[in-house]
């Protein structure tokens, strides 16, 4: 019984270019209050383009309502629970987009003075104290774009540092259970990866660590809790393995969800971590980005942060750029200042017990979740969950209904699917992180989805693995997408074109 | 619910970690604040940033307006709190967007395609950089000094472990790349030649030129662009073999630095070598048209260690306002914005001593004829006018000279104040 959506009118609406008519506008600029100036003259005839064709020639009511009807074609957090495991998909308070709007903020340039700059560099440097504090490191830089951007600074600055003491070594361990971006990460600063096998409780084995850390291994990246959403119990001597053959040890936070006031990386050996502000502090996803990737490093690797560095200077913030060691810029300016603002303002609402209750009531949502499933889905690991559980397929998989099956009859049932296939490790893997702002009501009708399907299953396979039924979309064909890419509009040929 | 599970209290939830690793003492981050304490905390230091001020600061960030249709499409739900959009079924709205975007930027740049966006225009120059290696087998890479600096600083600090050397190309007197410079230092070895235009001092590079050099020795051209107004009215670069940029200037507003989009374009026949996300148009099972991420075997979370770069997310929305900003300004809209600023920029320009010749669009070098950038900086600031950026800080050979912008948000009496200010004497 699907309790949580029913079937209503959808809007159709056709690409921008197939509704343009030459002539129409959707803007008025001012009048101009100095000469107008012959572009071909000044720039010269050649530096002078022609018409932009194809471009959109459009009402201004008509782009508000092209851009309102493809929204209601879109699932979003806002329309209910969202259970990607490791993308942490929790509400994005509004608050926080009203105060990144705020005017002084937004339309500060990063050339502006310092002097009339001290607002913004104000939030920079509480959110570097409340992220070093939260995490137990002793500096931030907020400078990367994304999580995997923070990968790439948090490895260039070990590389940074294993250099001074004369041998930046040749590879980096990473465990068979990580995102895909570390690997890949690793080998963007020039290390050869070697995979870690994870032992039968989806963790590190300490034998096949030991046996692999060398001379030559610069560091391990590691992800806690990990990706099966449980807590590695040996990190402190998994990390004095590392730092006793002088290596380092990377954390990926994209799971720190689960930690914040519960645990402090920088506590249990990390020497360098990042965050997602876009997963645990709530910034909102966008559909795909902004994201924001927080690094925060122990004092060892202080030296080697992006620059500039925020410093006190009497009563004024001021960027200094005289580090020696630093890596350099991985981007320009100073971060995704807007994605800054709204994190603050998540972590000033929370405040420090606030965001321990967070982390509770995450940990909570998750195993109140794993207990009502477990019965009908297979647990892919027996060791406590964290603020993720992951399930197998394999009850299912006899019955020839796999994760992904699974997951778009979800789509049916209102609700968008969790993370399938995914860590690797564990066959069809369905892979659920409900967060803590999901209620008890929403969290029973997504169990109540999941064991109905689960009973589908055994009644009538051929309905989940045709689903979804009713979404505008059936389902789609990345297939033929993959083998003909057509990743731009053209117009159609005319008949006559199309008959030569 | 802790019955359910079987708990007493909530720390049981955490009781299994090990004692020595469990943090047993509370944050030092003072308790939550209410909603008006948050917005007053933001409002007040907000006022302590330039507010009210006319600029003329542009170097890689613009001063537009933001059509009012932004927000209200941007602000709704279902683009600002969806993710990524995975399950094609439940995400056409992103997925069509998106591809609109990558349409819209083909067009702009003359290019055949072009991916989902990228972090940035600066982390998008290393990625094409990398690119160019990937396809030409080559590993070096020359980029002009006319290029922004901080995005030739990101170049150095991404390819500093990928045996990819660096070398920068000096710039002439009309303050465009010395074709002398690259002819001298391009050989067979070369990968790309970088550039970009209108270039950081504002004037127009000579793409042909470059790419008939470039080509000679086999090295792909790269062009950079920060200002996307221009390509409402400059030539695209269509001899350009990989084409990377700033879309701030559509609708984005200038944050103190970002967030804001990146693009990436090539030709056709270099698809599968773009880094990134790409949308693409296929069917859904009843045959009906239908888009969905693709070519993801180029990516991270499938190729791990193989993938063509680490990235995984791109600008999902603040590509969606550059595309409500293309699509509000249209055709025409476009190009009668960039005449707009053409018009500004050549009207404040004509008042000035410009250090170089070559044309440009809406920004340009002036030299400052004795007195210090910063000193006539400081006189604008009392008539709450912010003015150019003092070029010293990036190019020591430039300590007399500033960097000026002027787009249709300059008005004419502020640009006056700006010539009166190089003009006559500080007061004492």
């Amino acid at each position: 019984m699907i309790k949580k959506v029913s079937k209503h009118i959808v809007q159709n609406e056709s690409l921008l270019f197939e509704v343009s008519s030459p002539g129409k506008r959707g803007y008025q600029l001012p009048q101009l209050d100095v000469p107008a100036v012959d572009a071909e003259k000044v720039l010269g005839k050649s530096n002078v383009r022609g018409e932009i064709e194809g471009f959109p020639e459009v009402s201004e009511f008509e782009v508000l309502r092209h851009f309102t009807r493809l929204s209601t074609w879109n699932y979003a957090i806002d329309l209910g629970l969202y259970p990607l495991g490791s993308c942490t998909m929790k509400y994005n308070p509004r608050v926080n987009e009203l105060v990144a709007r705020t005017e002084g903020l937004a339309w500060a340039h990063p050339y502006q003075p310092e002097s009339l700059s001290q607002g913004a560099m104000e939030v920079i440097a509480a959110l570097e104290s409340a992220l070093a504090e939260i995490t137990g490191m002793d500096a931030v830089t907020l400078q990367p774009a994304a999580g995997a951007h923070g990968e790439f600074t948090g490895i260039l600055m070990m590389r940074a540092l294993l250099e001074t003491r004369g041998n930046a070594r040749k590879k980096i361990l990473v465990p068979d259970s990580a995102h895909g971006t570390n690997p890949a990460t690793a080998m963007a600063v020039g290390y050869r990866v070697e995979n870690i096998k994870s032992n039968s409780r989806g963790m590190i084995d300490l034998e096949v660590l030991e046996h692999a850390v060398n001379e030559d291994v610069a560091g391990l990246m590691i992800t806690n809790p990990n990706t099966v959403g449980v807590f590695e119990e040996n990190i402190k001597k998994i990390c004095a393995i590392l730092h006793d053959k002088g290596a380092l040890v990377y954390m990926d936070g994209a799971n720190m969800n689960a930690l914040v006031g519960v645990a402090r990386p920088g506590e249990f050996g990390i020497d360098v971590m990042h965050l997602n502000l876009h997963k645990t502090f709530s910034t909102p996803h966008g559909g795909g980005g902004p994201g924001s990737g927080a690094v925060a490093v122990a004092k060892v690797l202080t030296p080697f942060l992006p620059g500039p560095r925020l410093k006190r200077d009497g009563d004024l913030w001021k960027w200094h750029h005289d580090s020696p060691q630093s890596i350099g810029r991985v981007r320009a300016y100073y971060g995704n200042f807007g994605v800054l603002i709204r994190a603050l303002a998540y972590i000033m609402a929370h405040g420090g017990n606030g965001l321990r209750q967070a982390t509770l009531d995450a940990l909570l949502n998750a195993n109140y979740l794993r207990k009502l499933l477990e019965p009908y889905y297979e647990i892919a690991y027996k060791a406590p969950s964290m603020h993720e559980c992951v399930f197998s397929d394999d009850w299912q998989a006899k019955k020839g209904v796999r994760t992904g099956d699974i997951a778009k009859r979800l789509i049916d049932y209102g609700f968008h699917p969790y993370t399938v296939s995914f860590p690797l490790i564990v066959r069809g893997a369905l892979m659920i992180e409900p967060t803590e702002t999901e209620s008890r009501q929403e969290l029973d009708l997504f169990a109540d989805a999941m064991i109905s399907i689960a009973k589908e299953v055994e009644d009538n396979p051929e309905l989940v693995r045709g689903a979804p039924h009713s979404t505008r979309t059936s389902r789609v064909d990345e297939v033929t997408a993959a083998r003909k890419p057509i990743v731009r509009w053209k117009p159609q040929p005319t008949e006559s074109q199309a008959a030569d | 619910m802790l019955d359910a599970i079987g708990l007493k209290s909530e720390e049981d939830l955490v009781s299994y970690l090990p004692a020595d690793v469990r943090f047993d003492r509370q944050l030092a981050i003072e308790d939550g604040k209410s909603e008006y304490e948050i917005v007053d905390y933001f409002k007040a230091l907000a006022a302590r940033n330039a507010n009210g001020y006319a600029t003329f600061l542009g170097a890689g960030v613009y001063n537009h307006f933001r059509p009012v249709l932004v927000d209200a499409v941007v602000s709704r739900g279902e683009f600002l709190t969806s993710y990524t959009p995975y399950q094609a079924e439940i995400s056409q709205g992103t997925l069509t967007s998106i591809f609109e975007f990558q349409t819209m930027v083909c067009q702009l740049t003359g290019m055949e395609v072009a991916n989902a966006s990228m972090y940035d225009g600066s982390s998008a120059v290393p990625e094409a950089a990398m690119m160019a290696v990937r396809i030409t087998g080559r590993d070096k890479v020359l980029i002009a000094r006319t290029v922004h600096p901080e995005y030739r600083e990101v170049l150095r600090t991404c390819t500093q472990h990928q045996g990819m050397p660096v070398e920068e190309l000096a710039y002439s007197e009309s303050g465009r790349l010395d074709l002398d410079d690259l002819r001298r230092k391009l050989d067979e070895e070369i990968a790309a030649v970088i550039i970009q235009t209108p270039n950081f001092f504002g004037s127009l590079e000579q793409v042909d030129e470059i790419s008939q050099i470039a080509s000679t020795k086999g090295a792909l051209l790269v062009v950079v662009f920060t200002e996307a107004v221009a390509l409402g009215l400059i030539e695209p670069p269509k001899a350009a073999d990989i084409v990377v940029g700033e879309l701030q200037s559509f609708a984005i507003s200038p944050s103190y630095g970002g967030p804001y989009a990146g693009i990436i374009a090539t030709r056709e026949k270099h698809i599968r070598q773009i880094p990134g996300r790409l949308v693409g148009e296929t069917t859904d099972a009843d045959g009906k048209r239908a888009f969905c991420l693709t070519l993801a075997t180029r990516e991270q979370h499938i190729r791990r260690e193989k993938a063509t770069s680490n990235i995984c997310t791109n600008q999902a929305l603040l590509a969606l306002m550059a595309t409500v900003f293309m699509s509000v300004y249209g055709k025409e809209g476009l190009r009668e914005l960039a005449e707009q600023n053409l018009a500004k920029a050549h009207y404040l320009a004509g008042k000035l001593p410009l250090k170089f010749d070559a044309p440009f669009f809406n920004e340009f070098v002036v030299r400052t004829n004795g007195k210090q950038p910063d000193q006539i900086n400081a006189r604008l600031l009392n008539g709450k006018i912010i003015g150019g950026l003092a070029l010293g800080r990036f190019y020591p050979e430039l300590s007399d000279c500033m960097l000026l912008c002027a787009t249709e948000m300059s008005r004419r009496q502020d640009m006056d104040a700006v010539a009166a200010a190089f003009e006559t004497e500080p007061r004492a």
